[in-house]
């Protein structure tokens, strides 16, 4: 086997020097009963260019070259060639956990470089170094709140991406932790302040709103601060689109913040992995779940990095930590470190505008195709937007994709009231001649009723 | 150059060895402390639709600045990263027995096929119809999982170890429930890893130590005593955090399954079982793998990892949505009708990327191949021991499997601890193994070396503890002080917590 280093001599030679007649006295403690004498049933070893054929041939079985409006809290952007080269250094790909901070300066300097970053741009105290993904970061920092305020109960708002809904709810089950919810503005998409007002009481733990939220609509986060605030509830703001942070004001209203850093250059990768990140004010700092990287000195005086108050962890704390959580997103951290760094301070601004330009323009578009219409108004947008069209998206999606163009997804499936609504997603990489091949096919579609 | 302290200062610092402090690939500074405005690294092509007013568009909600963002050139950017990774010990760089994370090679073409378009550029949302190929490939890991283990049915939604100990727990859970009783204790011996009561906890079970026995495995009569009915589990890692595999496996199911308790494995250690023996033969109810330790995925730093969770059949309708089916017509898709579910754990379908190179790596060995690791895997940590026990402590002197736990009991009398010997194993060029884990042995070495590793590396680890015990006892000051050969040594980790400095921030002017 190509990637085991030893010569049959030299198992032979190290079986003597252990004292073995063979390898099956080193497995002596399993039970006969159990020990498995045949092989197991899964494929023969295959040489390194048939693992490539069978590869790229299953690839081929996911369509390529598809031009998406794909969104919904997985975001196709650009991502610069130098992540994949910086990522693929082995020092980078093949160290851990950087628990011995003299040989893990590199990964420790670069995660709180990231820390850095992401609390720049959430307008948060502290970012931490990241979390499985944005779903489960959001029911980390609900549980977190729960931590901080003693309350028991938490809101949660309709325009949270469903799936992440979904996940709060399996997370908070056995919590004792009713999770109630509030509807949006029909109009607006915005969540019903009036109903959110009425929901939040002072058994409240926390108020989650997603910002841009589901349907791509901006939040009024400091209305939304203010009442959850008046009754001592702490806001937590999801974020699924992190390119909306170039352009958009960040939350710093919230309490804490929970993001999927997807969008800053990690590959789209059929749902994972990406990179979730819990940020928040300073003062909750103690509560606040998963790895930290903090400065200090070394004997001499130099400055270095450490993991840090790791005493809330589940390693010293067992049953009394702050969360399960242990391996994070660390590489893919990275990845959005080094995107963030290409970008830099002026180049996120223009990125996140060519993506409010192009989702502009892409539902001035599509919304004055004949059948066509945007399902809310009087609230700004990112890069993403709702579309009602007279015939259901099963009518028009084969032919889309007959275009090789992936449409807007369906929202009949979380929300029934939207009818034929689909969320469509025009990120800087879409481009004007698609958005308008994309207008004509449901143009011509609409035609053909 | 906005931080005082000593390394941004490169005056000439001139050591009495000759080493030159100020070396410029020893000082990288922060991105923020290296950021000069106007410096760009991107170039965006010309916007082909009209220009949008911020302001118009989004009013209150416009952001002024993304503050502190850095603005350097692309080469600067290389340069800074490349120049970190240089600080950071690896896989690629030589041995790496952190005892428990199976830090084993991590081999370049699962990376190369992880990146192949039609996989990389998947969305999660396409139709089922444009998604044939990453399905195929979920499948086909399935299948290759569920052989591995002997289990029946899995899931790989779970993003990571301690994710998926969450959603075994959670099956249990609601099985329990749709039995009539959810329970309430789970049980957990002291050798175990944190994130087992952790989990515990999550699910809302209390925890319920279980004290080892004297040979460091599971006492059985102890447990015949603790299990009762409202045990809902043992969660049990096994071959255990000692490297020893639980011979009694079967007995310990039994007096489980007598009193309606599961047997959870915390696969952990799987590295020592491939192919050699299946979990789901030896009694286990639900289990989970870890990808990024058994089967090769890079540890990247920390992550990420992909925490598959393999059951038996009676667990299955509680796996979290949605669960992948394939038509008679071969056609896959996801279904979402799951009454008795446990919910989902994670948005869309689990860390697809680390699937395909699990599965890569997996074709790869082949059930040659697999078995063969394993065996090399236990012959690799047999011969350290072999090589080790005349100078360091062995606290349990049950046969080693994939990993060997040591004591630092001879050293500590000398005042060095497992830490100083760890620490000083780095100037030896390798990096160190687990440090006073598990908690069951006093001052623990846990020392994993993977099937990964040569009889030559293997001897020059072995050559350097060795050394190192010599040192202990010549001149023990040397160890203690170690290591010597890095670029920082021994930080403070007490000013670190004391005073948390967590970002960056300007120097007030």
């Amino acid at each position: 086997m190509r990637y085991l280093p030893k010569s049959p001599a030299e198992r032979q030679k190290m079986l003597s020097e252990i004292g073995a007649q063979s390898i099956d006295d080193l497995f002596a403690t399993i039970p006969a009963e159990y020990r498995l004498e045949r092989d197991l049933r899964i494929p023969r070893q295959l040489a390194e260019s048939e693992i490539l054929d069978y590869f790229h041939r299953v690839a081929r079985r996911n369509s390529v070259g598809y031009h998406s409006f794909l969104g919904a809290g997985a975001y196709r952007h650009y991502r610069p060639v130098i992540i994949d080269s910086l990522v693929q250094r082995g020092e980078f790909l093949t160290s851990y956990t950087p628990y011995q901070a003299e040989i893990t300066q590199g990964t420790l300097q670069a995660i709180f470089e990231f820390q850095t970053m992401i609390a720049e741009l959430t307008g948060m105290d502290v970012a931490n170094a990241s979390m499985y993904d944005g779903s489960t970061g959001a029911a980390e920092a609900v549980m977190m709140a729960v931590r901080v305020t003693g309350r028991h109960k938490a809101i949660v708002a309709t325009t949270v991406h469903p799936e992440y809904r979904e996940v709060l709810a399996t997370y908070t089950k056995y919590q004792g932790l009713p999770v109630s919810l509030v509807a949006y503005d029909r109009q607006t998409a915005r969540i019903d302040l009036k109903a959110l007002d009425a929901a939040v009481t002072d058994e409240t733990a926390a108020v989650l709103v997603q910002s841009p939220n589901f349907f791509g609509v901006i939040e009024d986060i400091p209305a939304i601060a203010q009442i959850a605030h008046a009754k001592g509830a702490l806001l937590i703001v999801a974020i699924t689109e992190a390119v909306s942070l170039g352009i958009v004001r960040p939350p710093v209203e919230a309490d804490i913040v929970a993001m999927e850093a997807q969008s800053f250059g990690v590959a789209i990768s059929y749902g994972g992995p990406y990179c979730g990140v819990i940020a928040a004010k300073e003062q909750y700092l103690r509560q606040m779940p998963g790895r930290l990287a903090g400065q200090t000195v070394d004997r001499d005086g130099y400055r270095g990095f450490v993991l840090t108050l790791a005493t809330r962890e589940q390693h010293i704390r067992r049953e009394k930590a702050t969360s399960n959580i242990c391996t994070n997103q660390a590489l893919v951290a990275l990845m959005a470190t080094i995107f963030l760094t290409v970008y830099g301070k002026e180049g996120m601004r223009e990125l996140a505008l060519h993506n409010l330009a192009k989702a502009d323009y892409a539902a001035r578009t599509l919304s004055a195709q004949p059948g066509a219409r945007l399902v809310f108004n009087g609230a700004p947008r990112f890069n993403e937007f709702v579309l009602h069209t007279d015939e259901p998206p099963d009518f028009w999606t084969p032919r889309l994709l007959d275009a090789n163009i992936a449409g807007g997804v369906p929202l009949r499936r979380w929300y029934p009231e939207l009818g034929n609504a689909t969320l469509w997603c025009a990120t800087e990489v879409v481009t004007r001649a698609q958005i308008e091949i994309a207008a004509k096919v449901i143009s011509a579609a609409s035609a053909e009723v | 150059m906005a931080s005082d302290t000593k390394n941004l200062n490169p005056a000439s610092d001139c050591r009495a060895n000759g080493k030159v402090r100020s070396h410029q690939t020893q000082n990288e500074a922060l991105l923020f402390e290296k950021s000069s405005p106007g410096k760009r690294a991107y170039k965006m092509p010309p916007l082909d639709v009209p220009e949008v007013d911020p302001a118009a568009l989004l009013g209150e909600a416009c952001r002024e600045s993304t503050g502190l963002l850095p603005e350097l050139s692309e080469i600067e950017i290389i340069r800074h990263f490349t120049r970190l990774s240089t600080w950071n010990y690896a896989i690629d760089l030589g041995m790496y027995p952190l005892g428990s994370c199976t830090m084993k090679y991590n081999p370049r073409v699962n990376e190369v096929v992880a990146r192949i378009a039609g996989f990389a550029e998947a969305h999660p949302y396409r139709p089922n119809s444009h998604a044939q190929g990453a399905m195929e490939i979920i499948e086909l890991l399935q299948k290759c999982l569920l052989e591995i283990t002997g289990m029946d049915a899995i899931t790989l939604q779970p993003a990571a170890g301690a994710h998926g100990e969450f959603t075994g727990i959670l099956l249990t859970r609601a099985w329990h429930e749709s039995q009539g009783n959810p329970r309430r204790t789970v049980l957990i011996p002291d050798s175990a890893h944190g994130t087992n009561p952790a989990t515990a906890a999550t699910c809302g079970y209390s925890v319920e130590n279980l004290k080892s026995s004297a040979d460091g495995g599971i006492d059985l009569e102890a447990l015949a005593r603790q299990v009762n009915e409202e045990t809902a589990a043992l969660m049990l890692t096994n071959p255990s955090t000692l490297g020893v595999f639980e011979s009694q496996i079967h007995k310990i199911a039994d007096i489980l399954h007598s009193k309606g308790a599961l047997l959870y494995m915390d696969g952990a250690n799987m590295n020592a079982l491939v192919g050699k023996v299946r979990p789901g033969d030896f009694g286990v109810d639900v289990m989970h793998l870890n990808l990024h330790k058994t089967f090769s995925t890079p540890h990247g730093g920390g992550g990420p990892g992909s925490g598959p969770v393999a059951c038996k059949a009676f667990l299955e309708p509680f796996l979290p949505i949605p669960v992948l089916v394939r038509e008679e017509d071969g056609t896959r898709h996801w279904n979402y009708d799951r009454p008795h579910s446990v919910g989902r754990v994670r948005a869309f379908y689990g860390n697809t990327g680390m699937f395909i190179r699990a599965l890569a790596y997996i074709l790869a060995n082949g059930p040659d191949g697999l078995r063969q690791t394993t065996e090399d895997a236990v012959l690799n940590a047999n011969y350290i021991r072999k090589k080790l026990e005349d100078l360091y402590e062995l606290p349990y002197n049950t046969p080693s499997m994939h990993e060997v736990v040591f004591s630092d009991k001879r050293q500590a009398a000398m005042g060095v601890k497992t830490g100083d010997i760890a620490k000083r194993l780095i100037d030896y060029g390798f990096h160190p193994y687990t440090v006073s884990f598990p908690m069951i042995v006093s001052g623990a070495l846990m020392i994993e070396p993977t099937e990964s590793e040569s009889l030559e590396e293997l001897d020059l680890f072995i050559a350097a503890m060795r050394s190192i015990a010599r040192e202990v006892e010549e001149t023990p000051e040397l160890v203690k002080t170690a290591p010597h050969s890095t670029r920082v040594s021994r930080l403070d980790e007490v000013q670190a917590a004391r005073k948390p400095i967590l970002r960056w921030k300007p120097a007030a002017s």
